[in-house]
């Protein structure tokens, strides 16, 4: 039990001692540990975290509830003690009906506030700008790029260095920073995988970016977490962190899949559906990203796009007459 | 003909909906035939429908508001049944097309048709009463903002039975609510329920802002303003503010859905962020409209049964109005995780912890209120710890969802949904129901019975701990929201819990409901003959319970923050003037009622497509509204004699009653 303690406040500690994170004052950081500790037993997704981007939100959560409970349970306890103790039966207690002002009671019920809130606008600058999702994540070992589309609805993940694709399974390397960037096919998603960390939205047209690492091997649960229509419950799959070998070794086995993913295969892909049985294709076309990501620019006029040009994977005027997906 | 109505849009094969039909239509029958058979429809018609009276119109709102809860909250344990039997991903008992429509319904209901009706119908009750008016600005409009606000809610009801609600969440984003992805009606049943409820809440501001601002009594300055006036007066430049909003937007969705635009579609250069963004500067600012007024409230409250003034007062009215301002710069919190860059996220989560500044001071004058007072264990007060408690722990969770980092996992997830429950439950609600006990008598002339109402409010209070602490837990396991079944069997205790809980809650309104109708039945034994059961502190005590239709005889003259106090303290409370002036008063119309049932044919005809009904409700709804226009017969004159008559009962009964030792100053001076 005292080792079990021993080793979650020793990691308490390295994050605290972490450059990269906002530096905390004493008080602060007894809070952290003493509340990193009695949460330390449970299993829940966000206090038991498997990357780094997940731990540093852990202590983040654990830091800004501590100081601020540091407030709320006094206000709570008087709350409760004053309706107590103040009771009209109790006639024992002092009254003073005209009471009614103190400058000085004044000032401090402002400043407390103030100081807590100067304190959480200090940690929110900092966290904000260390635990953006665009922020490349520091390491020695190269990334591996993923790109993520939100289909409706299951979920497709394209690794363009290798060429190969998988639906509604994520197979990452462990201890390896993983750059997604996403985009969704039609309705909007949020991208999520609770154990790892942050979420960032898919939109349709649009590309937004998330960096993750997984810093053990393991499997955790991912899903969509923005509603999007009637297969959203669906939309959820395993996230595999396994060990360099193993990834590449997984990575030959994609290429060797029978499944092509063109973008003919890409538009099957896209019909709606329920539930879809994890699946890994080989010869993904290559710009199948970007032609997802462009399908809604309009059809250019002298051949070319503003960016890079991609024949569109829409039909001409499909947006005219989208048709209604509905079951 | 019938544009897109047919036969098939009545779900037959839906065995719960056909099942609520034949309950709605027997109990909606059974209503009908009781009036019919006491013969009450004229004294309907010329007393409620027809009235303009502001505490008959506030009455009204309360009773749509209470009734539109049955039915959000029908729907709140319809679906705590579907997530405690939908675990290892089994189908529960909800289909995702039903399922979706009710979370979806739930979220419409509970804010626009019940919070934001409490809020609206308290308002108008109490607030002419506390600033010595005797009645709103624009009576008539007053009545046209209550039925469209009926018509919106009638809206939503009829969905359910012809065709089908929105199964896109209450905030409807696009492109999930374009017609590509919502073919159904669905989504143009929520557009216009919400057009059309939505106007009648800005017609409502523009009222009470106009009310509090030109017809306060001689003297009041707006220091002297009672507390819960000034969180009206808030409330009611923010509706001012930001219900256009929400009008416009709602209005270039209907153009994408109704004239093939594209504003906020994938293609075409539309932009979903767009309605986003808007929808959450409305939005934002829509959750301090429905708590203000109730921070109000408590601070009536426990000023009056602790028997001390407010602690606090400019500090109280300064908090609040920052409290307005700051609401507006915060809506981006609602989105962190779409992908803004750190500055932006950190500007809107400071904001965001900023306005936790106020709402703290607000917490703080409360309990220094408390402080050395002599606190009666009313229900209203208990009402007002329970909130102090449950706020708190609320207010915290929202500071904490408003740090982007933490954001980036909590959002969306069951974590968030505790977090607005345990507000608007813990907050607008309590407040409301506080509220509805501390003012009943006012309204009705007795008090409500104490027993049911503690009974409410423990029930209340288990349940809610019972049904969302358990949503935290979930939130910080990773669930996310809105789920119609889930993989993940950790989850399914919390779940089974939560639903306890919420049937401990369903307990609370039974409770609630028996209250009002035991109260009733003994309403002769709790008759409040003083006019001031509390021994309260504010004008609207000083009149009689119930308040007569002209509120007060004699405008008073306001020299004090706490005038009837200060009245009864120097011993003038109470003393019958010698002579009467007439009163001139708005006379009762049908026009709002008409115009709104004109309105709802209106709406019912564009959410079909029906394009030659629509035309011609249309064009009876102007020809109704300018026909009122230019009837000049909108008002009379109450002769001094009858009001000198209504007066002399008034004292008649104050005198014989056996509390009017309370009434008499030496009370006040014995505390003292």
């Amino acid at each position: 039990m005292s080792d079990f303690l021993a080793r979650h406040v020793r990691k308490a500690m390295q994050g605290i001692a972490d450059p990269m994170r906002p530096r905390l004052g004493g008080l602060a950081r007894l809070l952290s540990l003493g509340s990193t500790s009695l949460l330390a037993g449970c299993h829940l997704a966000l206090f038991d975290p498997k990357g780094d981007i997940g731990m540093q939100e852990r202590h983040l959560i654990v830091l800004s509830l501590g100081i601020m409970l540091a407030v709320v349970i006094p206000v709570i306890v008087l709350t409760l003690f004053f309706f107590w103790r103040y009771r009209a039966t109790n006639t024992k207690a002092t009254y003073a009906p005209e009471w009614a002002h103190s400058t000085r009671i004044e000032v401090v019920v402002w400043t407390i506030p103030c100081v807590i809130v100067a304190f959480l606008a200090v940690l929110i600058w900092r966290s904000t700008h260390s635990l953006d999702p665009y922020r490349p994540l520091a390491s020695d070992v190269p990334s591996v790029r993923v790109q993520v589309v939100a289909l409706n609805w299951k979920w497709l993940f394209i690794y363009p260095d290798y060429g190969i694709a998988t639906v509604n399974e994520l197979v990452i390397p462990a201890r390896t920073p993983i750059d997604f960037e996403l985009t969704a096919d039609s309705i909007m998603n949020s991208f999520f995988i609770p154990r790892l960390g942050s979420q960032v939205y898919a939109m349709a047209g649009m590309q937004t970016q998330l960096h993750l690492v997984a810093d053990q091997p393991g499997t955790y649960l991912g899903q969509s977490s923005a509603y999007s229509g009637s297969g959203f419950s669906d939309m959820h799959f395993q996230a595999r962190a396994i060990g360099d070998a193993d990834f590449r070794q997984w990575i030959e086995q994609a290429k060797a899949s029978p499944l092509k993913l063109s973008r003919d295969a890409y538009r099957s892909l896209a019909e709606p559906s329920h539930g879809y049985e994890p699946t890994e294709y080989a010869a993904v076309d290559p710009g199948l990203f970007q032609t997802v990501l462009n399908q809604y620019m309009p059809a250019p006029k002298d051949g070319q796009f503003c960016g890079p040009a991609l024949p569109g994977l829409r039909a001409q005027a499909s947006w005219a007459t989208a048709k209604p997906v509905n079951e | 003909m019938l544009g897109k109505l047919t036969l098939d849009a009545i779900p037959l094969h839906e065995p719960i909906i056909m099942g609520t039909l034949a309950v709605v239509a027997l109990l909606g029958a059974a209503l009908l035939g009781a009036i019919t058979y006491f013969g009450k429809w004229k004294y309907l018609w010329s007393e409620w429908l027809t009235s303009v009276d502001h505490k008959r119109i506030g009455v009204m709102y309360i009773i749509l508001a209470l009734v539109m809860l049955l039915r959000g909250f029908a729907d709140a344990i319809m679906m705590r049944a579907q997530q405690a039997m939908a675990a290892n991903d089994a189908a529960g008992y909800l289909p995702p097309h039903h399922y979706d429509q009710i979370f979806t319904a739930h979220g419409v209901i509970m804010i626009f048709f019940v919070a934001t009706p409490l809020i609206l119908g308290l308002m108008n009750v109490i607030v002419p009463l506390q600033i010595g008016a005797r009645d709103v600005a624009f009576p008539f409009l007053n009545q046209l903002s209550f039925w469209l606000s009926a018509v919106g809610a009638v809206l939503v009801m009829m969905s359910m039975f012809v065709g089908d609600f929105a199964a896109t969440g209450w905030v409807a984003y696009p492109p999930l609510s374009e017609l590509g992805y919502s073919p159904t009606v669905g989504v143009d049943y929520y557009i216009w329920s919400l057009q059309i409820s939505g106007l009648g809440t800005l017609l409502t501001g523009i009222n009470l802002v106009v009310t509090i601002l030109r017809m306060r009594a001689p003297g009041m300055d707006l220091m002297k303003m009672p507390v819960f006036t000034w969180t009206a007066l808030i409330t009611n430049i923010l509706i001012i503010a930001v219900f256009p909003v929400l009008t416009a937007t709602l209005a270039l969705l209907t153009a994408d859905r109704y004239l093939g635009m594209h504003f906020f579609t994938n293609e075409a250069g539309g932009n979903a962020m767009m309605y986003i963004n808007l929808i959450w500067v409305w939005g934002h600012p829509e959750v301090y409209i429905l708590i203000l007024p109730c921070f109000g409230a408590f601070s009536e409250i426990i000023a009056a049964f602790s028997g001390k003034p407010l602690f606090g007062y400019t500090s109280m009215v300064y908090a609040t109005s920052s409290i307005g301002v700051l609401s507006f710069f915060v809506w981006l919190h609602h989105f962190f995780t779409m992908g803004s860059g750190a500055n932006v996220n950190a500007f809107f989560g400071i904001m965001t912890s900023i306005i936790s500044i106020p709402t703290g001071v607000k917490l703080f004058n409360w309990l220094f209120t408390m402080f050395r007072g002599r606190i009666r264990y009313h229900s209203a007060t208990l009402w007002t710890v329970g909130f102090m408690v449950s706020f708190a722990i609320g207010g915290m969770t929202g500071v904490l969802l408003a740090v982007p980092g933490a954001d980036f996992v909590l959002h969306n997830s069951l974590f968030l949904v505790a977090h607005f429950h345990n507000v608007i439950i813990g907050g607008v609600l309590f407040g409301c129901l506080a509220a509805i006990s501390f003012w009943f008598p006012k309204v009705f002339g007795f008090t409500l019975d104490e027993f049911w109402g503690k009974v409410s409010f423990w029930c209340w209070q288990i349940g809610f701990y019972l049904a969302f602490m358990p949503l935290y837990v979930l939130g910080f396991d990773g669930m996310t929201r809105r789920m119609n079944h889930y993989s993940n069997p950790d989850w399914h205790p919390w779940l089974v819990v939560a639903l306890c809980g919420a049937v401990v809650i369903g307990a609370g309104i039974v409770a609630m409901f028996i209250q009002f109708a035991v109260s009733i039945r003994h309403r002769h034994a709790h008759r409040d003959l003083s006019g001031d059961p509390w021994n309260g502190r504010s004008l609207e005590w000083a009149t009689s319970s119930p308040a007569p239709f002209y509120n007060f005889a004699h405008i008073p003259q306001i020299t004090s923050l706490e005038q009837h106090w200060e009245d009864k303290v120097t011993g003038r409370a109470y003393s019958q003037p010698d002579r009467y002036e007439d009163i001139h008063m708005p006379r009762n119309t049908g026009a709002g009622f008409i115009i709104s049932m004109l309105s709802l044919v209106l709406c019912f005809a564009l959410v079909w497509h029906i394009w030659p009904l629509t035309s011609a409700s249309l064009v009876a709804v102007i020809v109704a509204f300018l026909a009122r226009t230019y009837d000049r017969d909108v008002d009379y004159i109450v002769p001094a004699a009858e009001v000198a008559r209504i007066e002399r009962e008034r004292y008649a009964r104050l005198w014989t009653s056996v509390s009017s030792l309370e009434l008499h100053p030496h009370r006040a001076e014995k505390a003292a």
